[in-house]
C-alpha cells in the first residue's frame, strides 16, 4: 500500500507539494510514483534560479526500468535542489516525502494552491 | 492466457513482482533488482528460465541436419556434453533466433531456444527437417533453473550433494534425469539445470536453503548486458546479419559446409558490411535506452539496441548498431539533449571484474 500523508498537497502527475511558508514549497514525487517506477538510478534536477510555469518539465527521474518527467506543480523559481540525490537517487525510493525531496520553489502566485489535490482526491486518482 | 512455469507458486511465495514476459508469468524482481544483480556478481543467484524452449533432436541425421540449420558449425563440438552457441538464419542471412545446442550423446542433440520466438522457430525447424531422418521433440514438461555467480558451483554441490566442479565451461552431463550444464547468461561461472517439471520446486527450495538468492528478469537483463551478451529481438532480428550484431565469431563459413543463409552472408561480405556493433558508456547524465539515436561529428546516425544502468560500473551502458563509417566523438540523443558517450569494446564485466577496452577509433 502506498503512503499518502494528509498534511501535504498532490498533483495528478504524482508530485507532492509541502508548504514551507506563504511563498515557498518543497516538491517531490509520491510514494505511489516511486513504487511504480522501481529503483531509481538517476535524478536530473533543475538549475537554481530557473523559472517554471505550471506543468513545465522541471526534473527527470530514471529507474532501472524507465525515465519519467517531473513537472512543476506550481509556477515559481527554483530556490534549492536536493544535491544528495546525485550520489544517492535511491533516497527517493526509501523516503519519498523526506530525504528524497527534489527541489524547492519560490511561488509566483500563491493563489495557485487551490489547483492542487488533497490526499483523499489524489488517492482516488491512483486507485 | 499466460503460461505459468512449474515454479510459479515459488515466485508468489517469495513475493515476486510478476509480469507477462512473452506470454509467461515471471518475476521481474523479488525485492531489489539492483541487489539481485550484485548478489549474482558477488555470490550466487538463481533464475527460473523454464519459459525457454527445449527441443531434442534424435536420429541418424541429427548432426547432418544441424550442419545445415545452424550458422555455427556443429562439428566444433569435440566431446559429448559440449555446448555451442549459434544463430538460426533465414535465407537472407537475417537472424531468426539465437540458441545453445548441447551434444547430449551419439545421435542426440538438445536445443535451447528463446520463448518469444517459439512458434516461428518450430515452424522453421520442422519445415527444414523434412529431407532428414530425425525426430524433433519439444520438451514442455521440463523446467530450467539457472544458478549463477562465483559461489554457484559450491552452493549447488552443497544443496544437491552432487559433484559438478569437474564440468568444463560450456559443457554438461546428465545426473539421473537432470541435465546439468556449465552455461549461463550473466558473465559469471554457474550452471543451467534442465529437469523434470515436478522436480523443479524441490531443487529451487534446496538452493534457497543454502543461500542462493532468487533473481528476476530485471537482473537477468542487466547482467547479460554487462556481459555484452545479445538479446534476441533487441540486439538482432530477422533483418540483422550476425556481422552487424557482433556475432561474426558465431558464423562458420570458411569451409565448404552448406547452411541456410550462407550464400547471402558471403555476398554481403563481398559487398562490405554496412554496420558495426559497439559498446557505449555514459559516465554521467542519465540512462541510455533502446531506440535512442547515436550520432557522430559528421551527422551519421546509429541506434542503441540495448541500454540500461550498470550496477557494477555505477553508470549507464549500451550496445549499439552504427554505420561502419561512424567515427570520432559520439553522442546520444537522450530526450532531446545530446550527451557525449565513450565507445568501448564489450563485454563490460566478466567474472565480477570490469573488463571493457576503450576504443578511441570506434
Amino acid at each position: 500500500m502506498s503512503n499518502t500523508p494528509t498534511n501535504i498537497f498532490y498533483t495528478k502527475t504524482h508530485e507532492w507539494i509541502r508548504k514551507e511558508n506563504d511563498t515557498e514549497v518543497t516538491v517531490g514525487i509520491t510514494d505511489h510514483a516511486q513504487a511504480q517506477l522501481g529503483e531509481l538510478v538517476f535524478v536530473e534536477l533543475p538549475e537554481l534560479n530557473k523559472k517554471f510555469c505550471i506543468g513545465d518539465e522541471a526534473a527527470v527521474v530514471e529507474s532501472v526500468k524507465t525515465a519519467s518527467d517531473v513537472y512543476a506543480p506550481l509556477a515559481g523559481e527554483i530556490t534549492a535542489i536536493n544535491e544528495a540525490l546525485e550520489a544517492s537517487p535511491h533516497l527517493v525510493n526509501e523516503d519519498p516525502y523526506g530525504a528524497g525531496w527534489l527541489f524547492k520553489l519560490k511561488l509566483t502566485n500563491s493563489a495557485d494552491f487551490k489547483k492542487l489535490l488533497s490526499a483523499d482526491v489524489y488517492e482516488a486518482e491512483c486507485a | 492466457m499466460t503460461h505459468k512455469t512449474p515454479l510459479y507458486d515459488m515466485h508468489l511465495q517469495l513475493n515476486g513482482s510478476m509480469v507477462d514476459f512473452c506470454g509467461w508469468e515471471l518475476p521481474i524482481h523479488y525485492t531489489s533488482q539492483l541487489q539481485e544483480h550484485q548478489f549474482v556478481r558477488q555470490a550466487a543467484g538463481m533464475f527460473d528460465v523454464s519459459h525457454m524452449n527445449v527441443v531434442d533432436l534424435k536420429g541418424q541425421d541429427s548432426k547432418k541436419f544441424l550442419e545445415y540449420l545452424l550458422a555455427n558449425d556443429i562439428n566444433k563440438l569435440t566431446f559429448e556434453g559440449q555446448a555451442l552457441y549459434s544463430c538460426l538464419l533465414n535465407e537472407k542471412g537475417g537472424v531468426i533466433d539465437d540458441l545453445i545446442v548441447y551434444w547430449i550423446a551419439a545421435d542426440h542433440y538438445r536445443l535451447v531456444l528463446n520463448a518469444a520466438t517459439h512458434d516461428k522457430d518450430m515452424a522453421w525447424i520442422n519445415h527444414h527437417a523434412n529431407q532428414f531422418h530425425l525426430t524433433i521433440q519439444e520438451q514442455p514438461n521440463l523446467a530450467m533453473i539457472a544458478v549463477q555467480g562465483p559461489k554457484a558451483i559450491a552452493l549447488f554441490q552443497q544443496a544437491t550433494r552432487l559433484s559438478v566442479e569437474d564440468l568444463k565451461p560450456f559443457s554438461g552431463r546428465f545426473e539421473k534425469t537432470n541435465w546439468i550444464a556449465r552455461t549461463g547468461y550473466t558473465g559469471e561461472d554457474g550452471l543451467e539445470i534442465i529437469l523434470p517439471a515436478n522436480d523443479a520446486p524441490v531443487l529451487w527450495q534446496k538452493l534457497l536453503k543454502v543461500g542462493v538468492r532468487p533473481c528476476g528478469l530485471g537482473a537477468r537483463d542487466t547482467l547479460r548486458l554487462e556481459a555484452g551478451m545479445n538479446l534476441y529481438g533487441h540486439d538482432m532480428n530477422e533483418t540483422t546479419l550476425p556481422y552487424e550484431a557482433g556475432l561474426a565469431w558465431t558464423v562458420a563459413c570458411k569451409n565448404d559446409r552448406e547452411f541456410i543463409g550462407k550464400t547471402a552472408l558471403l555476398m554481403a561480405k563481398a559487398k562490405g558490411i554496412q554496420y558495426k556493433f559497439i559498446g557505449l558508456l555514459l559516465e554521467k547524465g542519465g540512462v541510455l535506452r533502446e531506440g535512442q539515436k547515436v550520432i557522430d561529428d559528421s551527422g551519421r546516425e546509429g541506434i542503441i539496441t540495448s541500454g540500461s544502468f550498470s550496477p557494477t560500473l555505477n553508470c549507464s551502458i549500451a550496445l549499439a548498431k552504427v554505420p561502419d563509417t561512424m567515427s570520432g566523438q559520439l553522442s546520444v540523443d537522450r530526450r532531446g539533449k545530446l550527451l557525449s558517450v565513450k565507445v568501448v569494446e564489450p563485454p563490460f564485466v566478466r567474472n565480477g571484474k570490469v573488463v571493457y577496452k576503450e576504443n578511441s577509433n570506434v
